[in-house]
């Protein structure tokens, strides 16, 4: 009885702590953008919600002052002299891009903010570990860390209550399992599990690491169309190369009624075209929910600065209203996280599992 | 605009990344975690099961213990009327083998007065006819002394046969 009432105090203060912690962070927010503001007098909120939920060369934290406090990346490229490695902080931070080695960074064009040759303007290949890279590796060693422990404290003592995350990620697990995979999929999931059950708890992890607006998170990973297409791509690669024949005889031969098929083939190409919009859908979903609401959060915040330039007053009465609005959004994106992931795994669980019906016996 | 077009930089780091990390977790976290999760749902289904069993066991054993008892039960009372009427059965039999016995007794005792009865009759007659001989032989010479009377008597007698054979 005492163990359940703890539980329920710690609960109680873990959840009061929270509200505040989130409170904090979004007035230091806020007192970070005023910094910003105060040297930059003019205000350019496209620029600056479009630097926050892109890629980047170095992770910027923050700035105090005149000092840029950032986390230096390496540039890996393979361009006009060769391999080139060489460290981000010699291409200059925003605003001040140098040159190094024939490179620098885009400042417009079709290339804006990325490397280019200097003397062709081209893009060489890029294999930089840029601040998304750095934070994919994170939630890489996150997951790898977090699974690979709980798979150890289920082979040392499976049948002992869990514990600890393993108690927090079992249910999870196995809903995941039982009822999206299993009945999704059908009798071949086994075959899946590794990619279904991987899939989720890689986007629910990025998602969360992404409202994090501080380092090790901020960065707007499952926001970032290359993820989500990689994603996708291999949804659609498993849908295709494990699909059946009769999956395949529905595509060339769907059963509609002749008309439909026969002299001009509508139908086929109307199923055709369904093998890749599937996939595409779940590509374009995931990134466009993601990046929507980190837009929202940054929008919100640079309302402040809007009002602001106004009158200081507006802007002081504003950010009350702004913080509190950036807190909702943050508890929204909280539950959009998890069904952000959700929906990818289960749409994927479907067009996979699509994909094994069976030849009808009639 | 950049933001629709993917990074080959970062899609090559993601494709590499993502697929190790789904083949490390593939081959060795959720087979174990699945595994295991379905081995202890079947293990405490069984357990369940078994309980149920046991109870179930258990609660016919007891039925059986209360059938057995009333069984008992039943038995000694039925012993016990038996008991009972053996006993008054006994006391009956006892009865009616005295009664005949008595009979047999007192018929035999009839039987034998009559026997005694006969002799004594019997007894009587052939000592009233022994007397009566006598009287009469006593008679008899008395009154043959003389020879005349001896030889009509013995022709009377002769006579008397004579009649006696025709």
């Amino acid at each position: 009885m005492s163990q359940s009432i703890d539980t329920n105090k710690v609960g109680k203060i873990g959840k009061i702590v929270f509200g505040i912690l989130l409170v904090i962070l979004g007035f230091l927010g806020v007192a970070a953008f005023v910094f910003h503001s105060d040297k930059e007098k003019e205000l350019n909120i496209k620029e600056m919600i479009f630097g926050h939920v892109q890629d980047a060369y170095n992770w910027h934290i923050t700035t105090i002052g005149d000092k840029h406090v950032s986390i230096s990346l390496p540039c890996i490229v393979y361009g006009q002299n060769g391999l080139d490695v060489f460290s981000s902080s010699r291409l200059g931070h925003e605003g001040h891009y140098t040159e190094y080695n024939g490179y620098k960074i885009a400042e417009e064009g079709n290339y804006a903010g990325k490397i280019v040759e200097v003397a062709t303007g081209n893009r060489p290949w890029d294999f930089s570990i840029t601040k998304n890279v750095v934070s994919l590796l994170i939630s890489c060693a996150l997951l790898l860390i977090i699974f690979l422990s709980i798979a150890k404290k289920y082979k040392s003592n499976g049948f002992c209550k869990p514990t600890g995350l393993q108690a927090i990620l079992e249910p999870l697990i196995v809903s995941l399992n039982d009822d999206i995979i299993k009945p999704s999929v059908g009798k071949n999931y086994k075959k899946f599990t590794w990619y279904l059950l991987t899939v989720f708890f890689f986007i629910f992890i990025n998602n969360l690491l992404g409202i994090i607006p501080i380092f090790p998170g901020g960065a707007n990973l499952t926001g970032n169309i290359a993820i989500t297409l990689v994603l996708a791509a291999i949804t659609f690669l498993l849908t295709n190369i494990f699909g059946t024949k009769a999956y395949f005889l529905d595509i060339v031969w769907p059963k509609v009624p002749t008309l439909l098929k026969a002299p001009l083939p509508i139908m086929q190409f109307i199923e055709f075209l369904g093998v890749f919009t599937k996939p595409i859908a779940l590509c374009i979903r995931l990134f466009a929910n993601m990046f929507a609401g980190h837009v929202m959060v940054l929008v919100l915040v640079g309302l402040i600065f809007v009002f602001s330039q106004l009158n200081v007053g507006a802007g002081l009465g504003f950010s009350v209203v702004s913080v509190l609005l950036v807190v909702f959004m943050s508890l929204l994106e909280c539950l959009v996280c998890f069904i952000q992931a959700y929906v990818f795994t289960t749409l994927s669980a479907l067009f996979i599992g699509m994909a094994q019906v069976e030849e009808e016996e009639e | 605009m950049s933001l629709l077009t993917p990074d080959p930089g970062l899609l090559f780091w993601m494709l590499l990344c993502f697929l190790i990390v789904a083949f490390i977790l593939g081959k060795w976290a959720w087979p174990a975690i699945v595994g295991m999760i379905e081995e202890r749902g079947n293990y405490i289904e069984e357990s369940l099961k078994k309980a149920d069993e046991a109870n179930a066991a258990l609660a016919g054993i007891k039925a059986e213990n209360e059938r057995l008892a009333a069984e008992a039960k039943n038995e000694r009372v039925e012993m016990l009327k038996e008991a009972t009427r053996l006993k008054e059965k006994i006391i009956e039999d006892a009865k009616t083998q005295a009664t005949a016995e008595a009979n047999k007794i007192i018929e035999n005792a009839k039987e034998s007065i009559q026997l005694e009865k006969d002799n004594a009759v019997k007894e009587i007659r052939s000592q009233v006819a022994e007397l009566s001989v006598n009287i009469a032989e006593r008679i008899i010479r008395g009154e043959l002394k003389s020879n005349e009377s001896q030889i009509d008597m013995i022709n009377k007698l002769l006579d008397e046969v004579n009649i006696a054979k025709s």
